[in-house]
């Protein structure tokens, strides 16, 4: 049979990567739900977690948990080197020039607030320009909803195409002097879209137009090096690449990170205070206040050394092999429609069936044991774009295999039975 | 498809979501409101023409999953020639049906086409879909001019 030639030819094609050595090391996915085996094909929503990164948190609390930055005693010692050592492990793991420009927060939507607040609120003004694209999740829309509230600047939208690319012609004739920042996402959640982050970097640093970008969906599938991308602020959050959920990394260029007044007031991020002046802590503790998420930070730390433990070219082979493949057999199902088909792209499958609801898919599955997404996915102007109120979304992590694509096209078949299409 | 699917997916349910009945604009409506369930984007507009605290008529459109839209197709059918009292009888029933505080057996002959909806308690999840035009149809009832939320 054709199907089954092309699962040869493309499961061999990938030898060094043990996938069910990686599956050992998430418990969570040798368990069952509804009596089924778990096809968890949700991880652009959350990853699961390795065995690493629940001992690490565990380890925390049994042998060295203490607050940081504060005591003298031997646990706060250990504590604070602890979290100060993913710190450190962050700015390796996306080559950041120093480790004041790696601010610990909740996720990548606290780190788009962040700039919009600290940054955005203390340097735009009434008719400033923020370009943004299309394809954002809400939490790179909405930040600078509130901030146009605020100060009166101005949403300038880059449009894409049907495929689910940006429209560069477009993005560069919307630079223009009133443009301060560009926030972009560097993979789409609902497209699966791969942006070109550097070309549009240079475009806009030639302009003197600063750029943040949204790495949520970009950090768990490819390597980021910050400097190459060039980007002046990068969010992205631990729980989407393996670690816990409550932890995220804002890196901002150290020259802008000081120019900005603090986002939060309180402990730890300040030098002295009395009630007539307060001084500021240095970077990045400036933008720390109160006592961190140390189990957090502990746990993004032992999923970054999870990462690192891989070999990454392989493990994108992996992912755009497993993207291919499902790509390949959701095309194949009379009227299922893919949404999104960039040239570029990560491994999120966002498709339709002709007179399903996504909602119906979704349950279906699920009775299936196959998780997926449906909605509009935190993206509703990507939904408007296409005219559709929302898709079903199946998303890839490393630790998929070519079988819980073949489950999800099967569960689609049981859909389309249930239904009758 | 396993027990639980059946319940939920019941022939009269995907009969009613492929070919919902009464699924029109009213022009001469006396109230309309719209429902919106923000989680899942399914958006309904119901269409009421009152005499009286009669429904003579009642009409919907919009858009949305087969549970919301069989509900709505099935309530405007349940609904129609009713007095408002009856109507907040019949939506009492389907709330309590939904959310499981309500026994279906034995009482299929009161039901009727509305005891379909008793697998939905089943699907948590899935209640807010079957509610979305009952509570939209109780807005409109009460005259209210907001968008409903089942949020």
């Amino acid at each position: 049979m054709n199907a089954s030639s092309t699962i040869v030819r493309m499961r061999g094609s990938s030898p060094s990567f043990d996938v069910e050595r990686i599956r050992r090391q998430f418990p969570i996915l040798q368990t069952k739900v509804r009596g089924k085996r778990l096809v968890y094909l949700d991880s652009a929503a959350t990853s699961q977690k390795p065995t690493q990164v629940l001992d690490a948190i565990r380890n925390y609390y049994t042998q060295e948990n203490s607050n940081v930055h504060r005591g003298v005693h031997f646990l706060s010692e250990l504590a604070t080197q602890k979290y100060e050592a993913v710190r450190e492990k962050v700015r390796r793991f996306i080559n950041a020039a120093t480790i004041h420009e790696i601010v610990f927060v909740r996720g990548t939507t606290e780190a788009i607030n962040l700039v919009a607040q600290s940054f955005g609120r203390s340097q735009f003004t009434s008719g400033d320009e923020i370009v943004v694209s299309a394809m954002e999740h809400h939490s790179n829309i909405v930040p600078w909803q509130l901030l146009g509230d605020q100060v009166g600047t101005r949403l300038r939208v880059i449009p894409m195409t049907d495929e689910g690319e940006l429209r560069m012609d477009e993005f560069v004739r919307l630079l223009n002097p009133k443009t301060r920042l560009v926030a972009i996402t560097h993979v789409s959640n609902a497209l699966g879209t791969i942006n070109l982050i550097q070309e549009m970097v240079s475009e806009a640093h030639r302009r003197g137009i600063v750029v943040l970008v949204d790495g949520a969906q970009a950090v768990p599938h490819i390597r980021v090096d910050v400097q190459t991308l060039g980007a002046d602020f990068y969010a992205f959050s631990g729980h989407k690449m393996f670690g816990p959920t409550g932890i995220g990394v804002l890196y901002g260029k150290q020259t802008f990170l000081e120019s900005m007044p603090p986002y939060q007031a309180g402990g730890d991020m300040i030098k002295s205070v009395t009630f007539e002046k307060t001084i500021f802590n240095d970077l990045p503790y400036k933008f720390e206040a109160g006592t961190p998420n140390i189990e957090g930070a502990i746990g993004l730390g032992a999923a970054i050394d999870f990462m690192e433990s891989l070999d990454w070219p392989v493990v994108e082979m992996h992912e755009q092999e497993l993207l291919q493949y499902a790509q390949s057999k959701l095309v194949e199902i009379p009227n299922v429609k893919l949404v999104g088909t960039a040239r570029l792209k990560s491994g999120v499958l966002s498709f339709t069936l002709d007179g399903v609801h996504p909602h119906d898919i979704g349950t279906i599955l699920d009775q299936e044991g196959v998780a997926i997404r449906t909605g509009h996915h935190c993206a509703q102007p990507v939904m408007e774009r296409f005219g559709i109120p929302a898709t079903a979304r199946a998303s890839i992590a490393l630790y998929n295999t070519f079988d819980d694509i073949d489950a999800l096209v099967q569960g689609i078949h049981v859909v389309k039975k249930v239904f009758g299409v | 498809m396993n027990s639980d699917l059946q319940t939920l997916y019941q022939e009269i349910i995907l009969d009613h979501n492929k070919n919902p009945r009464n699924f029109r604009v009213m022009a001469d409506a006396t109230q309309t409101l719209e429902g919106f369930n923000p989680l899942c984007g399914d958006r309904y507009t119901i269409f009421l023409k009152m005499r009286g605290d009669v429904v003579m008529d009642i009409t919907f459109q919009g858009s949305g999953c087969a549970i919301s839209k069989a509900s709505a197709s099935v309530m405007s059918t349940i609904v129609k020639g009713k007095r408002k009292e009856e109507v907040l009888d019949w939506f009492m029933k389907f709330r309590e049906l939904v959310t499981g505080k309500l026994d279906a057996h034995n009482r299929e002959e009161e039901l009727g086409k509305l005891a379909a909806f008793a697998g939905v308690s089943e699907f948590p999840a899935r209640v807010k879909c079957a509610s979305l035009a009952w509570h939209t149809l109780k807005g409109a009832l009460e005259l209210s001019t907001a968008t409903v939320s089942t949020e």
